[in-house]
Order: structure tokens, then C-alpha cells, then sequence
């Protein structure tokens, strides 16, 4: 008898399908249920930020920041602050710093917050999303009072930040912060000890340690593969290093490691805002460098002097000019290792500036992830990769 | 008068018309309560989510449903272009028809019954097992990869949780000794804790997981698990071919929790033997067990993530169905050596 040729399943999933998590697409072989192979496509959001922002003076690229990874915006800002003010040769007053440390733990809840529920919801629970969605209004009423802006911030700059907090934040910040311990809680409520939730997500997806660090996993991925490396630890940026916090590490690299590394980094994510916080109350001085090359005027001071007026006049419209030199600068955003490689040619636009987004080596990690698992777990993979297209295809 | 009643119960004609009347009598209540079924359901997952579901339309969102309705009737519907034209549009009658007819058999008080036939769960048994030729038709005509998937799943899932039911039923049947529904009812006369849900709890909730199953209810909703297939086998169906699916789905569950009710919850019967409780119509009583059962579903899809499929399966196989196949033969041990067998 002829020997027949068994086809496989081509699928295709996405760009517009309810899991994909934004504008993936992703080309599937199937073997019946089970994925044989399955190929992401890129792109489908780019938008040539990179090259955009070579045309753009220092300060006018920070917007550009809040747009790549749309959930964790004020981390990507503080990366490309603290690569700009590496070149410049500034540092940030500490007043500014602590705010920074502040807001990049809120967008971490933000960030994480967003991630665990919608895990959930690609496992089929439609619940915690809806609950996390309250918990992050709230926590996008703290942005919008210090810039604004719910989501697209521009609210770090290099030097600072751009205002200082607006009267009586801090005591509303302890105030989310003892009411959010309870709902964190009954998250874990809901899905840790559920047994659909667990066979859903344990021993799906494992990554060892080792392909941990050959696809160039970073943040929560690698850490829940067992490796502890956070750059927040490794490599102290604004006063992290006076921050009392932990690292949670896992064992087993599958999906319910990732996720308990989440919700565990909420935590730690409440303990350093209550430090800062704590801080912020003592610290008090200026939230930018005082340097009006750099930082411009205050509006009051502009009334007055001619000088704030030329000064204020030229910062909007040439910018400042950085010094020839170039530098890698990376912060542990919520997703993991955000860097800015920044280069400089002495004028005041950038010359040129990649971006190195953490969720582009997880996504290509997908393929391994998945091989020889259920479709399903597809999904539940995809969801705690936790991946951001507007990061990955720039 | 008399010559009303004498030309409906024996002239032909007659009795056609009183069929008619009577399938009126049940289909219009039904239709009522799945359309405000999506709305209960809306409301207790909106509650579960701190939301407040549906409130703009009518006094509480009550007239949400006719909304919906009315939406879903006025769109077009659209029939790709490499779907099968006919098949496609046969499969959503066939889904809403067999949730429809099941009901001829149910008692909804003493003697409230259309067909008080002597099969009644056999007949309810093979009614819902056709249900699942709509889902496979529709998967199949749909002609696209995720209506396929989601159909193969569907009809996989329906068939095995149909064993599980089955065996529940024949408990049921052992300690009843009829297969008439309204005798089943009659059989557990008295006090709540008469009725079988208490002697038979392992198969009440056998009964109950299975029923979700089959109305492909969360945890088991597979076949139409957005975060992989869109919308399952309903993904290319539009206006009031999904409407069609839709109102079938719901008519199912309560098809299965009135079931329920029937097998475990006393049908009719107050919870209380006694005055004031006895004067609550039957009716009444049957629709608040079935309320308190569907309650339950949408407790659970508001909590529970999704089962994977083959979890789905081996739950279905390995554990539901030894189970209820024990639970038959240590029933009928029972009842044999107990002499507690039912006299036909």
C-alpha cells in the first residue's frame, strides 16, 4: 500500500483575532490540535519610531517612548531620559528621582496588572480582567495628575521630571496602595488554587534557564526560568539602590511560574512605592536640573526675565545640543530589559536611536514555547509572554 | 361550550388545533424567559465582574433583549461565498428546532405536560443527541478552519458527556421504575430532602458538570473558546442564523436545568409538604428550581477558567464515567438487596 502523505492544518491566526494581544499574526501548522509550528509575522504596527526620532530634537522624541510598549509607558520614558542625561553628563535632583522610582513601580502594577487578568482571560476566565481594569483606572488617575495624560504621559524628561506632584498625591497613593493589598489577594483568590487555572497554565510552555539565555529572555521570563537577574538589582539606576524590595525567582519556567512572578512583583512593586512615597514626604528641592541650557524656565520667571523668555524660546524650538558620544542605557521595564542605544553627533537631534524592546526575543521564542503543545496552550503561552506590538514592531 | 370541548378533544381537527395551543402555551413562555435569560445572565456576570451590566435600555435594561433581538433580525444575513449555501442555513433551525421539541415532554405541573408519553427521557435523550448535528453541519458548511475546529470539539465533547448523562438517567430510572417524567416527579413526593437529589448527590452533580458540557457552557465552552477560535463553529454566522444559535443555546440550559429539576429537584413539588407552601402553584415552584439551576450556570462561567481540550476529555472518560457506571450498579445493588425496588 502507498504510503499516504498526511498534510498538516495551515492556520491562520490573527492579525484581527481576540487572543493575538494586538496586531499579532501568527501562521500555524497543525497536526489536528496540535501545533506543529507556528511562525509570527512582524510588522503589522511599525511605524519607523526609530527613524522618526532622528528627525526630532531630544526632548520632542520622549512622546515616541510612551507609544512603544502602550501599557508600561513611563518605563520606556525613563530609559531614553537616562540615556540622554548619561551623554549630557547630568543627573536628575533627588527629589526627581525618587518621583521617577515612584511612577516606574506604578507602571509596573500597571504593566502586570494589565498582563496577569488578560492571562486569565486567554484561559478562559473573563472575570479578573474586569476587576484589574478598576485597579488601573485608578493607578491612570495618578498619571493624568502629574501629566495629563492617562496614558501617553511625556512626563520624564531628561533631567527630572516635568512637574513636581500636585498637592496631597502622596496621600492618595497610600491610600490605593492599603486598598490594593485585598484586591491583589483576591485575585490570587481566584486562580492560584484553581485546578482548571493550574492545569491550564502548569508545565505549559517550560523554558529552561538555559534557553532562557540562548533566546535572550529578560525581566519576568528569565526569572521565572530561575535566573535572577533584574537590572534594578544588577545595575541600580535613580536610587533604586536605597530601595528595600525583593526579587522573586521561579523554578519551573512554565506559565504558572511566569505568573506567580507577576503577581509576587505587584507586591514588591507596593513596597518600593511605599518607600518612595515615605521619602518623597522628607525629600523636598527641585524636580528638575538646574540648568536652563537643559531645563526650561519656570512660567512665573518668564513674566520677568528676558533671559528665562530666550531661554524657554530656544529649548522648544532648536533643543539643546548633547555632546558627541554614545551610550547603551537599559532599565528593567515591566516586560524586561528596556534598552536605548543612543548615539550622538554633537547637533541637538539624536544621530541614532535603537531600541532594544524586551518583548521581540519573547515573542521569537513562541515557536519553541509551543511545539508539540495544544493549541490552546498557544494561547496561554501568548498571554504570558506578555508581548506589546507597539514595542516589537516599532 | 361543550361543543368547543367536544369538537377539540374528538374531531380530528380539533385536537390538531389544541396541539397547536398547547405548543403555543409552552414555546412563548420559553422564548420570554431564554430572551430574558441572556439578561440575567448579563446582569449576574456583570455583578460577579463590578460592573452593572445592562441598564440603558427600558427601566433596569429590561427591554435589552428585545433590543438585541430586534438587531439581530434586522441584520443581513450573510452566507460566504464558499460556505454551503443550504446546509449553512439548515444548520441553525436544526440547533434551535431540537432545543424547541425537547420541551413536549416536560411536566411543568401535575398534568402540564404536551406529550405524557412513556419514553419521555428516552425521547429527551435522543432529541439532544440530534442537537449536535447542528454544530457539525455548521462547523462543516461554514467551510473555515476555525468553524471546523470548533465543530469537531463540539461534537466530540457532546457525545462523550452524552454517555455520562445517560448513565445518570438510568440511576434515575432504577429508582423512579418509569421513564415517565411526570412519574419520576411523582416518585419524590414529600419533604426536599426526599427528593433524589439527596440519596443521589454524586449523580446530581455528575448531572449538573455534564450539563454544562452539553450546552457548552464555561468551563467547557471549547467550541466556541474566543481566546483560540474566534467563535467556534458560529465564527461565519451572522443576523439571525447566529440569533438561531443563540436562543437554541440558551433553550438548552434551561431544557437541562428543567431536567435537572425533574430528575433531582422534586419538579413541581414545594420543598415544604405542607399549607401554605402547597398553594404555591406547581409551576411556580418548577420555574424557581429551574432559576436557582441556571444561577449556577452563570456563577460558574462568571469564576471558572477553560477546561483544554483534552482535560475536557479525560474528565469525560476517565472519571464521569467510571463514577456514574459504579454509582448505576451499587444503585441497583442496593435497591435489589434492599427491597427497596420500585413496583411498576
Amino acid at each position: 500500500m502507498a504510503d499516504v502523505e498526511i498534510k498538516t492544518l495551515t492556520m491562520n491566526f490573527g492579525p484581527q483575532h481576540p487572543a493575538a494581544h494586538g496586531v499579532l499574526r501568527l501562521v500555524v501548522e497543525m497536526d489536528g490540535e496540535i501545533v506543529e509550528r507556528c511562525d509570527p509575522h512582524i510588522g503589522l504596527l511599525h511605524r519607523g519610531t526609530e527613524k522618526l526620532i532622528e528627525y526630532k530634537t531630544y526632548l520632542q522624541a520622549i512622546p515616541y517612548f510612551d507609544r512603544l510598549d502602550y501599557v508600561s509607558p513611563m518605563s520606556q520614558e525613563h530609559a531614553y531620559a537616562l540615556a540622554v542625561e548619561k551623554l549630557l553628563g547630568i543627573e536628575a535632583p533627588e527629589r526627581a528621582q525618587y518621583i521617577r522610582v515612584l511612577f516606574c513601580e506604578i507602571t509596573r502594577i500597571l504593566n502586570h496588572l494589565l498582563n496577569v487578568t488578560t492571562f486569565a482571560m486567554d484561559t478562559g476566565a473573563l472575570t479578573p480582567p474586569l476587576w484589574g481594569f478598576e485597579q488601573r483606572e485608578l493607578l491612570m488617575e495618578f498619571y493624568e495628575r502629574v501629566s495629563g495624560s492617562r496614558m501617553h504621559a511625556a512626563y520624564f524628561r531628561p533631567g527630572g521630571v516635568h512637574q513636581d506632584l500636585p498637592e496631597g498625591m502622596l496621600d492618595d497613593i497610600e491610600g490605593w496602595i492599603k486598598q490594593f493589598h485585598p484586591f491583589l489577594k483576591d485575585i490570587e483568590d481566584l486562580l492560584n488554587d484553581n485546578r482548571i487555572f493550574r492545569q491550564r497554565t502548569v508545565d505549559i510552555g517550560v523554558v529552561s534557564a538555559e534557553q532562557a539565555l540562548d533566546w535572550g529572555f529578560s525581566g519576568p521570563l528569565i526569572r521565572a526560568s530561575g535566573i535572577p537577574w533584574d537590572l534594578r538589582k544588577a545595575q541600580p539606576y535613580d536610587v533604586y539602590d536605597r530601595m528595600d524590595f525583593d526579587i522573586p525567582v521561579g523554578k519551573t519556567g512554565d506559565c504558572f511560574a511566569r505568573y506567580l512572578i507577576r503577581i509576587e512583583e505587584m507586591y514588591q512593586a507596593v513596597r518600593i512605592m511605599e518607600q518612595c512615597v515615605k521619602a518623597l514626604r522628607s525629600v523636598k528641592g527641585p524636580v528638575r536640573v538646574d540648568d536652563r541650557k537643559i531645563a526650561p524656565p519656570r512660567r512665573g520667571e518668564m513674566k520677568g526675565s528676558m533671559e528665562a523668555l530666550i531661554h524657554h524660546f530656544k529649548l522648544y524650538t532648536e533643543g539643546y545640543k548633547v555632546p558627541a558620544g554614545e551610550t547603551y542605557t537599559a532599565v528593567e521595564a515591566p516586560k524586561g530589559e528596556f534598552g536605548v542605544y543612543l548615539v550622538s553627533d554633537g547637533t541637538n537631534r539624536p544621530y541614532r536611536c535603537k531600541i532594544r524592546a524586551p518583548g521581540f526575543p519573547h515573542l521569537q521564542a513562541l515557536d519553541m514555547m509551543t511545539k508539540g503543545h495544544q493549541l490552546a496552550d498557544m494561547s496561554a503561552n501568548i498571554g504570558s509572554l506578555d508581548i506589546v506590538f507597539g514595542e516589537i514592531d516599532r | 361550550m361543550d361543543a368547543i370541548i367536544t369538537f377539540l378533544t374528538t374531531h380530528w381537527l380539533g385536537q390538531a388545533i389544541l396541539i397547536l395551543l398547547q405548543c403555543l402555551a409552552v414555546t412563548v413562555p420559553l422564548l420570554v424567559s431564554v430572551a430574558y435569560m441572556t439578561y440575567v445572565d448579563r446582569k449576574v456576570w456583570a455583578s460577579i465582574q463590578l460592573r452593572r451590566g445592562p441598564n440603558v435600555v427600558g427601566p433596569f435594561g429590561l427591554l435589552q433583549p428585545f433590543a438585541d433581538g430586534l438587531k439581530l433580525v434586522l441584520k443581513e444575513t450573510i452566507v460566504p461565498s464558499s460556505a454551503n449555501g443550504v446546509l449553512f442555513i439548515i444548520a441553525p433551525m436544526l440547533a434551535f428546532m431540537t432545543a424547541l421539541v425537547a420541551w413536549a415532554v416536560v411536566p411543568f405541573d401535575d398534568g402540564w405536560v404536551i406529550a405524557d408519553i412513556n419514553v419521555g427521557i428516552l425521547y429527551l435523550f435522543a432529541i439532544s443527541s440530534l442537537g449536535v448535528y447542528g454544530i457539525i453541519i455548521a462547523g462543516w458548511a461554514s467551510n473555515s478552519k476555525y468553524a471546523f475546529l470548533g465543530a469537531l470539539r463540539s461534537a466530540a465533547q457532546m457525545v462523550s458527556y452524552e454517555v455520562s448523562i445517560g448513565f445518570v438517567l438510568i440511576t434515575v430510572l432504577l429508582c423512579t421504575g418509569s421513564l415517565n417524567l411526570s412519574k419520576v416527579v411523582l416518585a419524590q413526593s414529600g419533604w426536599f430532602f426526599n427528593w433524589f437529589w439527596l440519596p443521589l448527590l454524586p449523580m446530581f452533580v455528575i448531572f449538573f458538570i455534564s450539563a454544562l458540557a452539553e450546552t457548552n457552557r464555561t468551563p467547557f465552552d471549547l467550541p466556541m473558546s474566543e481566546a483560540e477560535l474566534v467563535a467556534g463553529f458560529h465564527t461565519e454566522y451572522s443576523a439571525m442564523t447566529f440569533g438561531l444559535f443563540f436562543l437554541g443555546e440558551y433553550a438548552n440550559m434551561i431544557l437541562l436545568s428543567a431536567l435537572g429539576s425533574v430528575l433531582f429537584l422534586g419538579g413541581w413539588m414545594s420543598p415544604i409538604p405542607f399549607a401554605p407552601f402547597t398553594w404555591v402553584p406547581g409551576v411556580v415552584w418548577f420555574a424557581l428550581k429551574i432559576a436557582f439551576l441556571l444561577f449556577i450556570f452563570s456563577w460558574t462561567k462568571g469564576t471558572l477558567p477553560r477546561y483544554r481540550y483534552d482535560q475536557l476529555m479525560r474528565l469525560g472518560w476517565k472519571v464521569f464515567l467510571p463514577v456514574s457506571l459504579g454509582w448505576v450498579v451499587l444503585t441497583a445493588a442496593v435497591l435489589q438487596f434492599g427491597g427497596w425496588v420500585p413496583k411498576p
